[in-house]
């Protein structure tokens, strides 16, 4: 009975967060409110007993992707107002797209059942289940080439972000080390042979 | 105790409510990716429903990798921005039309 109420106030939660998200005037107040998002989603997930993927939505989502979000949404001084200009005219579209979707997975999932899969409570787990282990086993046996190709994928995509956002700047003075170090005598002092000259 | 029936729904919600943000906010990037974070956030919550209520591990095992892709999608979509940014001085969608010719 307690997680049927919890399931429900997060869910409210969640929706919510959600319409703040696409409603909110401020990219800032969107990005918070999508925070949110994931943190109910994680409650969500850990009383679908996925606590390893719950933990990771709320590190990598929350403290990284998120964060960046927000560095770039501060970053960039966006004018907010003109964004809003000619909005109303897509609120039909929107709604009519969105409850279409909306009515065409209750119809399937709540009203046809998935073939009576939809109403069945979770299978009950072993005492001493453990869902990272359970995770772990699986990911570095079966899915261990896609975990490198996911290792890859990572690694191209920091290396692309940081070549896509390098920028040279000019008209400062940089310490080159390898030239200071190379420079020889030679290359700087000219000695320069004359005749003495009388005093006057 | 909650079936599959409620979190099915309930993803169902957050992806139309992501699909009904990017209709929304056509003009400014930044919302538009956050909504596409929406709708993935929908896909995840439906794969590890279908994981637990089905009793295989696989499908949090793919919500592991659709986090990786999406992190990486967010990183470079992000860089494209602020070089779309420092080259433009807007992130509108309607200037972004270079290639018209």
């Amino acid at each position: 009975m307690f997680a049927t109420i919890l399931f429900f106030g997060i869910a409210a939660v969640l929706v919510c967060a959600a319409l703040g998200v696409i409603l909110a005037r401020n990219p800032v107040h969107c990005a918070l409110l999508l925070v949110l998002c994931f943190f109910a989603s994680s409650v969500i997930w850990l009383m679908l007993d996925a606590e390893f993927l719950a933990i990771v939505l709320v590190l990598v989502y929350v403290g990284a992707v998120m964060v960046l979000f927000l560095f770039v949404v501060m970053m960039l001084d966006i004018d907010i107002e003109q964004f809003r200009k000619g909005v109303a005219g897509y609120w039909p579209l929107a709604a009519a797209v969105a409850g279409f979707v909306v009515f065409a997975i209750i119809n399937v999932v709540a009203v046809k059942h998935l073939g009576g899969m939809s109403v069945r409570t979770a299978p009950a787990l072993a005492d001493n289940y453990s869902n990272t282990r359970a995770l772990g086993t699986v990911l570095f046996t079966r899915y261990a080439y896609p975990t490198q190709v996911a290792a890859i994928i990572l690694l191209v995509a920091s290396v692309a972000a940081i070549i896509l956002t390098l920028r040279q700047r000019t008209g400062y003075k940089p310490q080159d080390i390898a030239q200071q170090v190379a420079v020889r005598a030679e290359d700087r002092v000219r000695i320069v042979k004359m005749a003495a000259e009388k005093r006057q | 105790m909650i079936t599959l029936t409620e979190v099915l729904v309930l993803s169902g919600i957050l992806f139309s409510i992501g699909v009904a943000g990017v209709f929304l906010n056509r003009k400014n990037i930044i919302v538009l990716l956050m909504c596409i974070e929406l709708m993935l956030l929908a896909v995840n919550f439906n794969f590890v429903a279908f994981s637990r209520f089905s009793g295989d591990i696989g499908g949090q095992i793919f919500v592991f990798f659709i986090l990786t892709v999406a992190a990486a999608e967010a990183a470079i979509g992000l860089a494209i921005l602020v070089v779309l940014f420092r080259e433009r001085r807007s992130i509108d969608v309607e200037d972004i039309d270079t290639l018209q010719g």
